[in-house]
């Protein structure tokens, strides 16, 4: 099997375009969220400025080993997400790292980061650090279900496990995205979506104001901007996978920064809606919920 | 010493005894360090610059002073158009805000707080109490005054100031920061001996290792 090496610096530069375009979308959402509250809110650079600041911290303190891995794992779960998967549908350049079985990857990918991060805020011997971990894995856990469901729904009606090919599937008009061909996975995934996002109702996990902001409490400086990092690639990542699998993926980067931009919105606009859950409750809702709309979508298929 | 920091065998649920030392287990004792800027100018510049464009403040209400923060994060004022933000926690903070008097109670933890910031980091006293007690002069139980327990980059004076002093004093921090002259960190690290006999001095109680991150 011959490997073409300009794939690798072609991915990088999907991550590079990614990691800035995500950057500028959590600015350009907290300014949203600002303006709907009548403030002027942050400047759109606000982003890149306090990345630089944490990276130009002059001291950091370590706990030990893993602590230093959460950070480390955590970046990793985003950027190998992107890697593997297809940003740009009919694009050789930004077809980045994937293969025939890339579904399967990145289901693995998509829980790597929370995982990694139980081991660094274990490590940090925070209590809120350890409450905010536990409270993360449980509901990431529940939230991953139906998700798992809609995939495997997914892969059953498109009888692969390719992104691409579920990509390729699905083009020629609206009425082909699996929106429309199989409107339960995608009810269930998008419930799960919204358990994956950080934001109410279930925030649970940083909880602000409660458990100050959970795993990253002893986080700062460059382990910090690391976590920014992955904040700015993970969420865009997690939705290019959505993009792909439910609604027609993106054939160029305009069309991919407005379909990412709505699919995110829809978790900001429940998110400002409803209040928090706590974590049993989002446990019970995820399985009362989601779970059965994932079965029905597979008995559907 | 309290009786909770002293050495004892404590018996785990699994039934296993184990000796904790509270001091040595749950503090690490090494002293603070001096960090000079490491960088070549140009870079410190950039730096230095995206410092003062991102202040994170320590959500630490030490004093009555504190009301008047809380107006900075309204449509009002709206403090995050200046890259002003609030942090739950110490280890993500650059910006302590003594806000008003400080009784000793507290300035225990404002020192235990202060040592967790990680460098540079500032601190800005708000309100006449962090200079001469102001109103609190003759108490037996509030510090008089704020720079001989912690080196302090900047007074916003007033009682109580108003948010709108508090922004004006933010801008005046942020024009220091971009200079490179708000070095309180490594003075705090260079002249320390002496801040920790002034603490020790009002402080009674002390029970915790002299410098504790």
């Amino acid at each position: 099997m011959s490997f073409d090496w300009i794939k690798i610096p072609q991915a990088l530069l999907t991550v590079f375009v990614v990691f800035n375009f995500g950057l500028l979308l959590n600015a350009l959402i907290a300014k949203i969220a600002a303006r709907v509250g009548r403030r002027q809110g942050i400047p759109i650079w606000q982003n890149y400025v306090d990345l630089i600041k944490n990276i130009g911290q002059r001291s950091l303190i370590t706990h030990g080993v893993h602590f230093y891995l959460g950070p480390v794992f955590r970046l990793t779960g985003g950027v190998g997400l992107l890697l593997f998967v297809p940003t740009i549908y009919g694009s050789e350049m930004f077809s980045n790292l994937s293969f025939a079985g890339d579904l399967i990857l990145a289901l693995y990918f998509v829980f790597f980061g929370t995982l990694g991060m139980a081991l660094g805020a274990a490590e940090s011997g925070h209590p809120y650090s350890a409450i905010g971990v536990s409270r993360g894995l449980s509901q990431v856990t529940a939230a991953e279900l139906p998700f798992a469901l809609a995939v495997f729904a997914v892969a059953l009606q498109y009888q692969t496990l390719s992104v691409t090919d579920i990509v390729a599937a699905q083009q020629g008009g609206i009425l082909h995205w699996t929106l429309f061909t199989n409107p339960l996975a995608v009810a269930a995934a998008m419930l799960s979506f919204l358990g994956s996002m950080m934001r109410p109702p279930f925030d649970v996990v940083l909880a602000p104001q409660e458990i100050p902001i959970g795993p990253p409490t002893e986080y700062h400086s460059s382990y910090l901007a690391l976590l920014q990092t992955n904040r700015a690639i993970f969420p865009i990542a997690k939705i290019v996978i959505y993009m792909n699998l439910f609604f027609g993926g993106a054939a160029s980067w305009p069309v991919f920064a407005l379909k990412v931009f709505l699919i995110y919105m829809v978790s900001v606009f429940v998110g400002v809606v409803f209040p928090r859950f706590r974590v049993e409750q989002s446990i019970r809702w995820f399985l009362i919920w989601a779970v059965p709309l994932g079965v029905l979508a597979i008995l559907w298929v | 010493m309290k009786e909770e920091l002293q050495k004892r065998v404590v018996k785990g649920p699994d039934g296993v005894e184990f000796e904790v030392e509270p001091l040595r287990d749950y503090y690490c004792e090494a002293l603070p360090q001096v960090e000079r800027p490491a960088y070549a100018q140009i870079i410190e510049d950039l730096f230095n610059w995206a410092r003062s464009e991102s202040i994170w403040i320590l959500g630490f209400g030490t004093g009555c002073g504190a009301i008047e923060m809380r107006p900075l994060m309204t449509p009002r004022f709206d403090a995050y158009r200046y890259g002003i933000q609030w942090r739950p926690t110490p280890r993500q903070a650059n910006l302590f805000v003594i806000s008003g008097y400080l009784s000793v109670k507290t300035l225990k933890r404002v020192i235990r707080s202060y040592e967790q910031m990680q460098n540079p980091k500032y601190v800005v006293g708000l309100g006449s109490c962090t200079i001469n007690g102001g109103m609190y002069f003759d108490s037996y139980n509030t510090i008089k005054r704020l720079d001989q327990y912690l080196p302090v980059d900047l007074y916003i004076t007033g009682c109580m100031p108003r948010p709108e002093a508090l922004l004006a004093g933010f801008l005046d921090l942020k024009k220091l920061i971009r200079a490179g002259k708000a070095d309180g960190a490594n003075h705090y690290a260079e002249n320390f001996a002496w801040y920790k006999a002034n603490q020790k001095q009002v402080i009674q109680d002390w029970d915790m290792p002299d410098y504790n991150w």
